[in-house]
Formats: C-alpha cells, structure tokens, sequence
C-alpha cells in the first residue's frame, strides 16, 4: 500500500512563462504539504489522523526549478524569462531545469533554432544564478509560514494578496446591528398571510410515477376537492416560476401538505422552485 | 479576488462575446458559470452552486440589451474557510460591476449559520459551519434588499429563518458598502 499524491494547479493568469511559474508553484506546494503519519509494526498499519499525530512532510531530496530561455533571430538574442508577448515572437524556447546544487534535472529545446553549444553553456550558468536565487526566496516564504503558524498569527492565502494597491482593498470583519432584527422577523410572520401557495406540485399521471416541470398543468392526482381548487388557480404561478428567476421576491413561510394517504410531508422551506418529495413507494420522475 | 475571512475565490467575467449557435438565444445573452474547486475536478455539488449562481446572475444582468451573446463568469476557489457559496456570490457582483454590464440591481451573499442552541451566526467559519443545526445562504439585492435566491442546508424553522433573513438584509448593508467603497477607491485616480 502506497500513498497517493495529487496535485493540482490553477493558472490564475497567463502573462508568459507559464512554465517557470508552474514548476516554482509545484515544487513549493509538495515541500509545504504535511501527509498524515504512519506507523507499521509487521503487518498491522496505523494511519494517524493530524489531530492525533502532527502530519509529516514529504521527504524532498532536492527542490528543481525551471528556467526558460527565448531566443530571437537564430539565436541572436536571448531573453530570460520571456512575458507573453515576447512569447508570441520568439524564434526557439530553451527550459532548463537545475537545483541548487547546480546538478541539472531538465532541459528541452523547441523551435526553430539551432543553438550553439557554448550558448547552452551560458544559458546553463544564468540558471544557476537564477536558481539560487529562487530557493532561496522559496526557503525565506516557507520558514515564515511555520514561523506564522506555530505563532499562530494569519498565514494562508488571503494573507499573502497584497493590499496596500488601489485595486486591493480590505475591510475587517464588521459587526453587523442585528438588534432589531427578531422583531422584523415577527411582524413579518405575523402579516404573512395563511401558507396557500406552493410553487410547483408533482402531478401524478399513474400510481407509482409522478412528474414536477415547468410550465405543466400543475395538480395533485389525489387532492381534496377544495384544494383542488387552488391547485387549478396555482397552476398560473407554477408556470411563473419556471426557469426565469423569480425565485423569491417575498418572505412566504414554508406550506404544509398532507396527501390522502396519511402521510403528511412537510415540504421544504428551502424556497426552491423544484421540490422532490420521495415518497416510500414512488419515484418522482423530473421533467425540464 | 474576494476574501471574507480565509475564504477566497477569484472570479473572471468575459463578455458579452460571440455565441455557439448551440448556446445562443435569440431575444438575450446567455449566461454561464464555471466553478472549479481548489483540488480536485468539478463534482455534483459544483455544478448545483453552478445554477444557483447562474440563476441569480440572470435575474440581475439585462440580458435583452444583448441578444444572441453569451456572458461567462468563471469562479476559482484559491481557499475554503467557509461561507463559500456567499463568497462566490460577491465575487461574481463585484466582477459585473467591474465589467460594467448593465445590471438591474447589485447583490450581496450572506451565510447564516444556525446554531443548535439557536443564535444566529453570519458568514460562518467552517468549523462553526460543521457544528451548525442549519445554514442559509441568501442572495440579497441592493434595492429594498429583496431576496434574489435563498438556499439552506439542514433543517430549520420558518420563525428562525425569518430571523436570518432579517440578520442577513442588515448584513447585506454592510457589504454594499463595501462594495461602493472599493468601487470609488478604484475609481479615484
């Protein structure tokens, strides 16, 4: 038995160099995962839960970061880190992938260009450089996060968006005057008037199936004759409410149901247009 | 981006742009929502959020005043602390008046978090989220704070969920002034 390990990442947005961002983005994240530990004595496994034993992180040997390249006629120009638009013209793209150890993990050519191998040589040593650089930031933003966590200050996403920018802005949990909000609440109940409507009933074509849609003839199979009544006046509003979002435009209160049969079912107060009542012996069968 | 607490969704709104003839409707823009989750693919409970969203956008977007065009809202959840769908719901106002799509009204979300012993929490963490006997999502609009979708999960009175619903209006006069504010601060300059 082995563990699984699944990572997913989103682009948020495309701006050129997907790649680099990427690779920095994975590497980050597995180095930051904690899995949850494990003990295993012959052949009996005891999986932990992270309440019970602190989660574990996983054992990254070395951490390989990518650097790409983008070269420009026949490998005149070379830039580093191309944006989106020097993507779009490049001539040839080279992507090297090297730890810090200088030890180099990955390197793919594409394009038209034929490079020199004394070019390859230069690329290789700028990535060095780079990658230093980038562990080393990697190395400062994981340290703080423990730093955060064990202090148990914020830490987290919403922590690290900037927002001391125009276009960020940031309000503190606000405290919100609910003083006279039960009040309100009782005046409401107490005007609304009798629970009559419904906003759409299952018809029942034949004993054991029953159809809820939109905008169809809209009665009870086996209603009391008064409210039979009400069902042929609702029928004008069931078709109202069909898919167009009428949802709620007022506060009605929750309407309460009994069929023939004696059960009484308490539809939702969910206020949703659709509801599915599933009775022991029938389905209900949807239609849109 | 919006982030109540720790919550944080990030949502991008393109169009109104040209339709499939499949998706095109002739009289109205067609709106769709797209929400994908932090880790996984999409499931079940995503595309459900997914209408709830697309039916509250469409009551508000003016959609006649552009036929035969489709509006996409994509929503990414960056982080889940809880209160995620009213978390989504500002995210996807604030990225139409960002737009500036013609919009009948302006609405907020707010989470309300019933608690067994029966007080009212707003915009629940998810641990409190876990603990809570019910909890109401409500879609709410700027004029005269009419309900624009309500959803709950878990099972609640109706004298109880009058009260959230009154919680969640004087919640909602908050947000919309969060929402102005961030709009002139953008706007200053």
């Amino acid at each position: 038995q082995v563990w699984q390990i699944r990572l997913d990442m989103h682009l948020l947005n495309h701006d050129g160099n997907i790649t680099d961002a990427a690779s920095i983005a994975g590497i980050v994240a597995l180095c930051h995962f904690r899995r949850p530990d494990v003990s295993v004595q012959g052949e009996e496994v005891t999986v932990y839960t992270p309440e019970e034993r602190d989660p574990v992180p996983l054992s990254i040997h070395h951490m390989p970061i990518c650097v790409s390249f983008a070269f420009y006629h026949q490998g005149t120009y070379l830039l580093v880190d191309p944006t989106e638009r020097e993507e779009r013209v490049m001539d040839g793209l080279l992507v090297i992938a090297m730890n810090k150890h200088h030890e180099i993990c990955t390197i793919q050519s594409s394009g038209v260009v034929m490079l020199l191998p004394d070019q390859i040589l230069r690329c290789s040593k700028i990535t060095a450089v780079k990658v230093a650089e980038i562990t080393e930031l990697i190395q400062k933003a994981l340290e703080s996060d423990q730093k955060a966590r064990k202090e148990g200050g914020k830490f987290g996403f919403a922590e690290s968006i900037p927002n001391q920018r125009i276009t960020a802005f940031k309000m503190e949990s606000a405290a919100v005057d609910t003083n006279d909000v039960e009040e309100q609440a009782g005046e409401i109940i107490a005007k609304a008037d009798p629970p009559s409507e419904v906003f759409a009933n299952p018809v029942l074509h034949t004993p054991g199936t029953a159809q809820i849609g939109e905008g169809i003839e809209s009665s009870w199979g086996d209603l009391e004759e008064s409210e039979k009544e009400e069902a042929a006046e609702e029928e004008g509003e069931s078709e109202a409410a069909a898919f167009e979002c009428e949802k709620v435009e007022t506060e009605e209160t929750s309407t309460l149901r009994e069929t023939k049969s004696g059960e009484s079912i308490l539809l939702s107060d969910s206020e949703e247009e659709e509801v599915v009542i599933l009775e022991p012996q029938e389905l209900p069968r949807k239609t849109r | 981006s919006l982030s109540p607490g720790d919550t944080s969704v990030l949502a991008g709104l393109y169009g109104p742009a040209e339709a499939k003839i499949s998706k095109e409707l002739p009289d109205r823009a067609a709106l769709e929502v797209l929400l994908r989750p932090k880790v996984g693919l999409p499931g079940v409970l995503e595309r459900s959020r997914e209408q709830l969203l697309r039916q509250t956008c469409e009551a508000v977007v003016l959609g006649v005043l552009h036929p035969r065009t489709t509006i996409s809202l994509v929503l990414q959840v960056l982080s889940d602390a809880g209160s995620l769908l009213s978390c989504c719901l500002n995210a996807a106002c604030m990225a139409l008046l960002d737009t500036g799509l013609p919009l009948a009204t302006l609405f907020c979300g707010v989470t309300c978090a019933l608690q067994p012993d029966g007080t009212i929490l707003l915009d629940p963490t998810a641990r409190q989220e876990q603990e809570a006997r019910a909890i109401l999502t409500f879609a709410i609009a700027s004029s005269e704070r009419k309900v624009l979708m309500a959803t709950t999960k878990g099972s609640c009175s109706v004298e109880e969920m009058q009260q959230c619903l009154a919680a969640a209006q004087r919640a909602a006069n908050t947000i919309f002034q969060f929402y102005r504010d961030s709009v002139r601060r953008r706007y200053s300059k």
